[in-house]
């Protein structure tokens, strides 16, 4: 937003574009567990400040690109299964394809040398933008004072003198340039912007990969590892048990493929089961059911499961709490 | 007595994008509307909350118009005429 802001006052005419890829972590958290009373309903950043600037923004869905990012990165993953390096080149390639297409003239991003670990490592901010194949035409206006000149400073469409030299993890300098501008309600920058650099989403991916047998996902896949309380009791099959009402609104749409159980007449989770159960497996699925609802010190309760349009009942005694090893939880 | 129901605007195509979080059903609808020739109006069914803020800001820095945007229990309406 900020490099945005110090090329729009230079009269330079702006457009920006955000990436779906499918992991961004923004307002999902928001959207998936019941609200605090009275918080405000969550927002998309990059549509809020594109309002605030008064700019278009392209919104374009890289999603089904993306999965060959995150399952085979040729530069590896971060410290989690955060494949940055690749994201970024794959990403200014995707945006330079739109550049061309709208018929604009360089395009820019608001990173700061050394403020993410990986990709934005000195070293490997040239690599990002020739590999990319867009060498000398990537501007970074908030660190560019620490950078070789791009064609547009050389050209003269970008007076060189008004950009910054940021650099480094702390964000004061950002702060107060974004005071001196007038910008006030502005997204955090600080939040972490993708579930891949989340250390417990990325152990769910890991065992979805490991219990697959191949590195591959669908978009279902992921949008269920940000949802609840994921269990394996076993290797060919894993259960995901919501932790309220929207969970457990948001579980039940997923419910094709899947089996559903629920406790009937009593308060309690909705959980999902993934994989190829047997009776036994399913038995053990209902008793979690019941652990995990209101009915968990009742001698029996009633479990709905669902499966494919079909509906059977099931009494069963609510899972003890110790017989819950601490291995199931991914 | 009753006030009576609000009256529900026409749509020319309706996009459910329910059970989608965040920013999918923009994303949906800014697929719809490319098809749709000014004018048209689009009909926008959420059930992410982030709706109530993303549908106004999309719709103004595109230059759509927000007709209305209804709640209903856990679901959200908007209806999009789309800007020239
Ligand atoms: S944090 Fe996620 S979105 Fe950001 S560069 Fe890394 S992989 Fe890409």
């Amino acid at each position: 937003m900020l490099a945005a802001r110090l090329l729009m006052d230079q009269g330079i005419h702006v457009e920006c574009v955000n990436f779906h890829t499918g992991f961004c972590i923004q307002s999902h958290t928001g959207a998936l567990r019941n609200p605090e009373p009275g918080a405000k309903p969550p927002r998309h950043d990059a549509l809020h400040a594109a309002q605030l600037l008064g700019i278009k923004l392209h919104m374009v869905d890289i999603a089904e690109d993306y999965v060959r990012i995150v399952t085979d990165p040729k530069h590896g993953y971060g410290s989690n299964l955060n494949p940055c390096l690749d994201c970024k080149i794959f990403m200014v390639r995707k945006a330079w394809q739109l550049k061309e297409e709208l018929g604009l003239h360089f395009l820019f991003t608001g990173e700061v040398i050394g403020q993410r670990p990986m990709s934005q490592r000195r070293e490997n901010l040239p690599h990002i933008e020739r590999e990319a194949g867009v060498e000398g035409w990537l501007l970074r206006p908030l660190c560019a004072l620490r950078l070789k000149a791009t064609e547009p400073e050389k050209r003269g469409w970008v007076d060189r003198k008004q950009l910054q030299g940021f650099n480094g993890r702390g964000r004061r300098p950002q702060m107060a340039l974004a005071q001196q501008l007038g910008l006030h309600d502005y997204p955090s920058p600080a939040g972490g912007c993708c579930f891949l650099t989340d250390e417990n989403y990325s152990r769910k991916l890991q065992d979805l990969w490991h219990s697959r047998g191949e590195r591959q996902y669908t978009m279902d896949d992921i949008l269920l590892l940000k949802a609840g309380r994921h269990l394996r009791p076993a290797a060919h099959f894993k259960v995901i048990v919501g932790r309220d009402e929207t969970e457990n609104h948001f579980l039940s749409g997923f419910r094709q493929q899947r089996w559903l159980l629920q406790a009937q007449g009593i308060p309690g989770p909705v959980l999902l089961l993934e994989g190829t159960p047997n009776e036994e497996d399913l038995t053990l699925a209902c008793r979690l059911t019941a652990r995990f609802g209101q009915g968990k010190l009742a001698p029996t309760v009633t479990v709905r499961v669902e499966y494919q349009g079909q509906e059977v009942l099931r009494s069963v005694t609510p899972l003890p709490a110790d017989a819950i090893p601490d291995s199931w939880y991914i | 007595m009753e006030s009576p129901a609000a009256p529900t605007p026409h749509a020319d195509q309706t996009v459910d994008a329910r059970r989608l979080l965040c920013p999918m059903p923009i994303l949906r609808a800014e697929t719809a509307l490319r098809a749709l020739p000014p004018g048209a109006t689009l009909a926008l069914l959420a059930t992410d909350p982030g709706i109530q803020h993303d549908l106004p800001a999309w719709c103004q820095i595109n230059g759509h118009a927000l007709l209305e945007l209804r709640q209903q229990g856990r679901e959200w309406v908007g209806w999009v005429v789309k800007g020239g």
